[in-house]
């Protein structure tokens, strides 16, 4: 009947072939189609080989060396090791290039074991057999065998081997559920049909003797989009065309569910599989941290190149004399007298440059590798953030991004699932408006006898009573809700008060808190089978409808339809959707009292649906069924014309009613958004709900509060003026009072303050982000941006997925550059969480695809407080005071070697022995460090918790601006400054000789060169590790270990060094050096002077900062004592009054108010307020 | 990433668990280290805790310094030992390249070196043909100038003064560091085969009649042999022992400084000196550390006071400052 259309639509995609060759087709079965048909050009197909490894054996080596040496970092420490192996250089090639080769070769080691990882898992799954179909019979073959035509048979609970048509089933009606778990999360089962013509075919046999091709797309990642026709061919007649469309498609990594065997044709192996070409990985994001250490790294590299630039000019004007550049008792070899002397200046050059390269240390990079990566562990370790009820804890993707957890200012948050629970509970309905409640307590628990009904207006009429069920088929009818009746189906939603324990399983829970209310009412969904939906209507009776069409949701639409058939014979068309989207096609109905009590309903925060009706006559539905025909054998545009399609078909609808649903907030979600903002961060909300139900949320968890000003930046306000005006008077409003108040930054709430919440739509800000034609957009953005800074919440409602992106990307690219978060709990926060610096994902009900794409995933909304309060600080300040004091402790370490070179006429003579220029960062004074930054704790957990505001104190990068880089840097260098010259007036007034009384008389000797570095160097590495022992603030028994034990393993290795003949060495010149040291009396009261020298600037500085500018974590820090003579703090008082205050004036109807008063008030010391940490 | 959680589960006190056994696995431990909340010590540096620190140091360093101070200039005083130093300035013993060129397995006695030098002793490895023992820079250009001391009495002829060659080197450098390398019976036999450093007048087995201070264990070549960290250096030369408790080791009168000069020092502009001095508690004379050690006692002792007066100031004044916040 509709074959001239397919024809014709087959012409179409014919002529247009030059254009999108991007098809291929395959022969089911690998059967030639019969002559005459077009002319296909053979395809190559890779095979079904899965391949995720990396590497292969043979070129794991240069390979992952390459991918190594692509580092900066990596790269430099390879050149400076080359440059030692090829010039003579004053230090060994061994001091640079085994921490190299170590760092080298742990990642290596640890990227092959990834690899060989991948390897065993990848040939796990080409290896495991495959049933197929050859000849009519069944045959079992390695996955990895299977080509592009192949049929494949699966068992239930298989997994397809690759992208599958679903040819046929089992059962008998065609149909199969997968759980594509392991794809994007949801564990829900869905359902996938066969082709129509091909469902019949039940054995091997059957299936063999298949005649068929099929035209498909190219493969691309989509999971959900799929576009694709069937040739079926018989012998007499024409080809059968179908369409395919994803519902026809099985996925590589679906697991079949509840039906005993399918069989389907191989359209996509191996590496094409829609699963393989999702596995690219995401971008790299890097922290704010880490930007600023390579800023710093080259800072660095310009220090080390302008030193050995300077040493380089600086002795060849001293050697200008020729008495000095070859005195009598050191001459020159030939071969050095004849180098030319530009060549001899460049290899000065770089032997300096080798001399002092160690300013930039490797064992940073693998210090705060195995920093964030140990560190990290605290994170998933940490019990209060394991959610109970779903038995999940916070989950790492990453750890490169801890640090960036104590940065974030602006928090990007979704509404639904995030702030709400997504736990959807049916409130009430409105039936032409007559409002009805199912008898419900809270807690979402049901009493087992609620089958009755509140009439809250006055009793229906008979018609009405015709329209009141008329409306709950509708509820019971227009949804895609599954029943399980099995046992092992995963989390599992029990419907209550039943008797029967039926589930109802869907992708979206409003619908199931629907068919859930209106079998409270009376209609209880029972099943679909055979096309025909089941109802338990009031009376116990069993009503079939038979479903013709449905309608699916999208977000664009904003509703679904189905069109079902009664038993009478009658054709229905019920529309569910979102109020605005519904009103508009309604042409009859009580729709005013409809849509005040919508609005109303929206305004609590309920989530409403309107329904509506259609009565269809045959004729029309004749029409409407062929319509979507051919839609849906489109290959191109398919989308488009189906939502035409479905454009034209939901019209002129009569208006039923409408339901809320109450989506409840998260436990403690007003708290942990009250304690972000008093923590200085930007809370947003992002949401495709509508205003009023978004602005009610965003009320409910404080971040609007009754002193907000509301502005409003919506389409309604756009519509009455021009977006420009409209702009400019927010920015008037919002700015005027800015300019009047001197805005302090750390007051930024207090009461007195007049703040703004702004309210902005999806289609207001795409008009703002716009270009306008004169290409002068950035001037509302900038316009946009000003009002957003000074507004303190800001609620961006009906927002699409990329639209949240776009947001995100918008502020993260302002002129100020703020950190951003973005945590959202499903598959729309997806694109936003890709685009903050950091992504959150809630490990929610709407499947764990935010939480995949995430960096971090909690269980809970509130977690995230102790994640950026907490962790985030932890980590900020761990690897701040670890990125600075390896600066620090190498400008101490390399500073006297270049002072050293004005007195030993800049002949690159190192102070040090190699042993010790090695060992300086990889043993003597790397632990206590490392450790330091795995467990410092500057304030107490409880402290921080209860003062988010003391975020505040690191916000903007504080402890890696240039101010404290500069500070470290030039204690640094003051240090080294001490150490050298300490060292050089003891050698030089006089020598320092040995005890020659006390100890015998043969002990009273010249100290050499070395003995002056060993002292140099002893005062360093008690001074190094003693100023990190200053700052540390928490002193576990592991620090203890690690500090003083590293002090000791020095002294111990010195004794031991400089204890024996070293045989595999060919010099001596630590001999004793050390111990000779040790035993004369100068240089121990040398090392204590020094030391003490060394240390007092910092001390002073502390001391003097924390007594005349205290930080807030400062004010915190102080003992007890000191805050409880001083008695109750005046401001302390003046914080409470004000939280009391905006406690009781929150408005009565926003729902429970959340958490205890004054839980994250007192800002005192620890032990004055009663809830002592314990 | 790979999880690491243990099935262990130590609850203490806590909500009673999910439903479902699999919430039971992923727990984390309710252990302090991983909690984070380990017992710790929290010292904050503050005025208070720092200041008696301050008073502390001010009050042990500046008693030290005297001490120092006062016994580094009595060494003034020849009373004692004495020891005698050459000084040498101008004179780059830490150059690399001077540094490095040695051999210490020739200088430990191994015969393998001994004739075949290591290629850092370059250019005073080998000459004519002959590998160089002890080879290297620093060797060839030892000092060779002799002093010698004499006492001129009112009347009689100088008597000269007792200098000790032995006991001025690291007892380790002797014993260990340094060795004759093994065969034959008399020095010479034992280095045969090599040839003098070019700038020396004898072979290295005659730098000494003594056997036992003799060839690569002879005391002034060890002393030589460490190189100093300063171009302007002082190194041992000979210790004057003190005979008996009633005479000075060096009595008051006049004295006579017989000098063979042997070693060159004008054409790299140096200065050659010597220097009698005894030995403290703390070594030799050296102001700097007793007067390092007062100025950072006073300077501590100073910090303190001021601090006392801040943290008095800080703390009248912060209270008006909080409350008009």
């Amino acid at each position: 009947m509709d074959c001239s259309l397919v024809r014709t639509l087959v012409h179409r995609y014919c002529a247009g072939e030059e254009n999108w060759v991007d098809s291929r087709t395959i022969y089911v079965g690998h059967r030639e189609p019969p002559p005459g048909t077009e002319a296909y050009i053979p395809q190559r197909y890779p095979d079904n080989r899965i391949v995720s490894a990396k590497y292969t054996f043979w070129n794991f080596i240069p390979k992952n060396l390459f991918e190594q040496f692509r580092r900066i970092a990596n790269f430099y420490f390879l050149i400076i090791f080359l440059v030692q192996l090829i010039i003579d250089t004053p230090t060994s090639p061994v001091t640079s290039g085994l921490p190299l080769f170590f760092v080298i070769t742990v990642t290596a080691i640890k990227q092959g074991y990834e690899d060989w990882l991948r390897h065993k898992a990848d040939n796990a799954m080409n290896q495991c057999p495959v049933h197929f179909i050859q000849h009519g019979k069944l045959v079992r073959k390695q996955s990895r065998k299977l080509r592009v035509g192949d049929i494949v048979m699966v068992k239930e609970n298989e997994i397809f081997p690759c992208d599958l048509i679903f040819l046929s089933s089992s059962r008998g009606d065609g149909t199969c559920h997968v759980t594509t778990a392991s794809l994007d999360g949801e564990s829900s089962h869905k359902t996938h049909y066969a082709v129509q013509d091909t469902k019949g075919f039940h054995t091997e046999e059957e299936i063999d003797g298949l005649h068929a091709t099929v035209e498909c797309e190219q493969p691309q990642p989509d999971l959900y989009k799929f576009v694709g026709r069937i040739n079926v061919y018989n012998d007499l007649n024409d080809p059968v065309v179908r369409p395919l469309g994803s519902e026809n498609l099985l996925l590589r990594g679906a697991t079949l569910k509840n039906t005993e065997k399918i069989f389907g044709v191989a359209i996509y192996t191996g590496m094409e599989t829609k699963m393989a070409l999702n596995y690219q990985s995401k971008s790299q994001k890097r922290s704010a941290v880490e930007k600023s250490m390579n800023v710093f790294l080259i800072v660095y590299l310009c220090i080390l190149i302008s030193k050995a630039l300077i040493n380089t000019v600086l002795k060849y004007v001293w050697q200008s004399e020729p008495f000095r550049d070859e005195p009598w008792y050191n001459q020159k070899t030939e071969a050095e007298r004849q180098r030319n002397l530009f060549l001899r200046a460049f290899t000065d050059f770089l032997a300096f440059m080798v001399l002092f390269n160690y300013i930039i240390p490797v064992s940073m990079y693998v210090t705060v590798e195995m920093q964030k990566f140990l560190g990290s562990y605290f994170i998933t370790w940490d019990e209060d953030m394991f959610d109970e009820d779903t038995g999940e804890g916070p989950l790492v993707n990453t750890s490169d991004l801890n640090e960036e957890l104590g940065q974030v200012e602006y928090v990007f948050t979704d509404k639904t699932g995030t702030l709400t629970e997504n736990n959807m509970e049916f409130k009430e309905c409105c039936i032409e408006g007559h409002v009805y409640v199912p008898h419900v307590v809270c807690n979402g628990q049901v009493l087992p006898d609620s089958s009755g009904i509140d009439m809250i207006d006055s009793s229906p009429g008979v018609s009405s009573r015709e329209r009141e069920e008329l409306f709950f088929r509708a509820l019971c009818l227009c949804h895609t809700v599954q029943v399980k009746d099995d046992d092992d189906v995963d989390g599992p939603r029990m419907s209550p008060g039943s008797g029967k324990s039926c589930v109802y399983i869907s992708s979206s829970p409003d619908e199931v808190a629907l068919v859930e209310g209106v079998q409270r009412l009376g209609f209880t969904y029972l099943r679909l089978k055979d096309s025909y939906m089941e109802i338990l209507n009031r009376d116990s009776g069993i009503e079939r409808f038979e479903l013709l069409e449905i309608l699916s949701f999208d977000s664009v639409r904003r509703r679904m339809s189905v069109i079902v058939k009664s038993a009478t014979g009658e054709i229905y068309l019920f529309c569910k959707g979102a109020d605005s989207s519904i009103f508009p096609r309604v042409i009859e109905g009580k729709v005013d009292q409809i849509r005040s009590r919508v609005e109303r309903n929206a305004v609590e925060g309920l989530r409403t649906l309107c329904v509506a009706y259609k009565r269809l006559i045959p004729e029309e539905y004749e029409g409407i069924c062929k319509l979507l025909q051919a839609t849906k054998v489109a290959l191109q545009d398919r989308e488009k014309k189906l939502a035409e399609a479905y454009e034209q078909i939901e019209k002129d609808l009569i208006l039923l009613g409408a339901t809320a649903v109450e989506d409840r907030l998260q436990e403690k979600a007003a708290d942990t958004i009250e304690a972000l903002q008093k923590a200085g961060i930007k809370v947003w909300v992002l949401t495709g709900d509508k205003m009023e139900t978004a602005a009610a949320t965003c009320y409910a968890c404080k971040l609007f509060r009754r002193s907000t000003q509301l502005l409003e930046l919506t389409t309604k306000k756009i519509e009455e003026q021009s977006l420009h005006d409209v702009l400019f008077e927010l920015s008037k409003t919002v700015l005027r009072c800015s300019g009047s108040l001197a805005r302090d930054n750390f007051s930024g709430l207090s009461a007195d303050m007049q703040d703004y919440g702004l309210i902005i739509d999806g289609a207001a800000l795409s008009l703002i982000m716009k270009p306008r034609e004169d290409g002068s957009s950035s001037n509302y953005r900038e316009l946009f941006l000003d009002i957003c800074r000074n507004c303190s919440a800001v609620l961006c409602c009906r927002m699409a997925p990329l639209q949240k992106a776009q947001i995100v990307k918008l502020i993260k690219l302002s002129k100020e550059h703020p950190i951003t978060l973005a945590i959202g709990d499903g598959a729309n926060d997806v694109s936003m969480i890709l685009e903050a610096h950091v992504g959150i994902g809630v490990i929610g009900k709407e499947g764990r695809q935010a939480a995949r794409n995430s960096d971090y995933a909690i269980p809970k909304f509130k977690h995230l407080k102790k994640m950026l309060l907490v962790h985030g600080h932890f980590y900020y300040i761990r690897i701040s005071e670890l990125v600075q004091y390896f600066f620090y402790k190498n400008v101490c370490f390399i500073f006297p070697q270049f002072l050293y070179q004005f007195f030993c006429g800049f002949s690159q003579q190192t102070l040090y022995d190699t042993a010790y220029l090695t060992l300086y960062n990889i043993s003597f004074t790397s632990l206590p460090i490392l450790l330091y930054s795995l467990m410092e704790q500057h304030v107490s957990i409880d402290t921080l918790k209860r003062d988010p505001s003391l975020y505040r104190d690191i916000a903007k990068n504080a402890l890696l601006r240039w101010r404290v880089f500069i500070y470290w840097t030039f204690l640094g260098l003051f240090d080294a400054l001490v150490f050298f010259f300490g060292a050089y007036f003891m050698f030089e007034n006089t020598t320092v000789t040995n005890n020659g009384q006390i100890m015998t008389t043969s002990t009273h000797m010249i100290f050499g060169n070395w003995t002056f570095g060993m002292l140099v160097f002893t005062v360093m590495v008690f001074t190094v590790t003693l100023k990190l022992a200053l700052d540390t603030h928490y002193w576990t028994w592991i620090n203890h270990f690690v500090i003083w034990g590293s002090l000791l393993f020095y002294i111990v290795f010195s004794l031991l060094w400089g204890g024996i003949i070293w045989p595999f060495l060919n010099y001596q010149r630590m001999y004793y050096v050390f111990i000779q040291m040790l035993s004369s009396g100068p240089a121990w009261l040398a090392v204590v002077l020094l030391v003490t020298v060394g240390l007092l600037p910092d001390v002073l500085k502390k001391v003097l900062c924390r007594q005349l500018w205290p930080t807030a974590t400062e004010r915190v820090q102080s003992p007890c004592p000191t805050a409880a003579r001083r008695g109750p703090h005046p401001q302390e008082v003046a914080f409470t009054f004000w939280n009391s205050e905006e406690y009781a004036t929150l408005p009565p109807t926003l729902g429970p108010a959340q958490g205890p008063l004054g839980s994250s008030l007192s800002r005192g010391c620890p032990g004055s307020g009663p809830e002592m940490p314990v | 990433m790979a999880m690491n959680y243990n099935s262990k589960d130590e609850v203490d006190g806590g909500p009673p668990c999910a439903p479902g056994g699999t919430a039971k696995s992923r727990r984390p431990d309710n252990t302090a280290f991983k909690q984070q909340r380990l017992p710790a010590w929290q010292p904050i540096l503050t005025a208070g805790t720092v200041l008696p620190t301050f008073f502390i140091i001010g009050l042990i360093f500046i008693p030290i310094g005297i001490g120092i101070f006062v016994t580094s200039n009595n060494i003034r005083e020849i009373e004692g030992n004495v020891f005698m130093y050459y000084g040498l300035s101008n004179f780059y013993q830490n150059h690399r390249r001077y540094v490095k060129s040695r051999d210490d397995s020739q200088l430990n006695g191994d015969s393998s070196a001994l004739l075949n030098p290591s290629k850092e002793c370059e250019p005073y490895r080998r000459n004519e043909d002959k590998p160089i023992a002890p080879c290297g820079a620093i060797a060839n250009s030892m000092f060779n100038d002799t002093l010698e001391l004499f006492l001129i009495g009112n009347d009689s002829s100088p008597t000269p003064i007792t200098l000790k060659k032995k006991g001025i080197a690291w007892w380790t450098d002797k014993n260990v560091k340094f060795r004759n390398p093994p065969g034959g019976e008399t020095l010479e036999e034992r280095f045969k085969g090599t040839t003098k450093p070019v700038n020396w007048l004898n072979p290295v087995y005659m730098l000494d009649s003594d056997p036992d201070n003799n060839g690569f264990i002879n005391e002034d070549f060890i002393v030589w042999m460490r190189t100093a960290a300063l171009p302007t250096f002082r190194k041992l030369y000979r210790l004057i022992e003190r005979k008996s408790d009633l005479h000075p080791t060096l009595p008051a009168g006049r004295y006579y400084l017989n000098i063979t000069y042997n070693y060159p020092v004008h054409s790299f502009d140096g200065r050659k000196r010597m220097i009698l001095s005894t030995i403290s508690w703390m070594g030799g004379k050296n102001p700097f550390l007793g007067i390092a050690y007062i100025a950072i006692g006073s300077i501590s002792f100073l910090l303190g006071v001021v601090l006392l007066v801040i943290n008095h100031k800080y703390r009248n004044s912060s209270n008006t400052a909080d409350i008009t916040i």
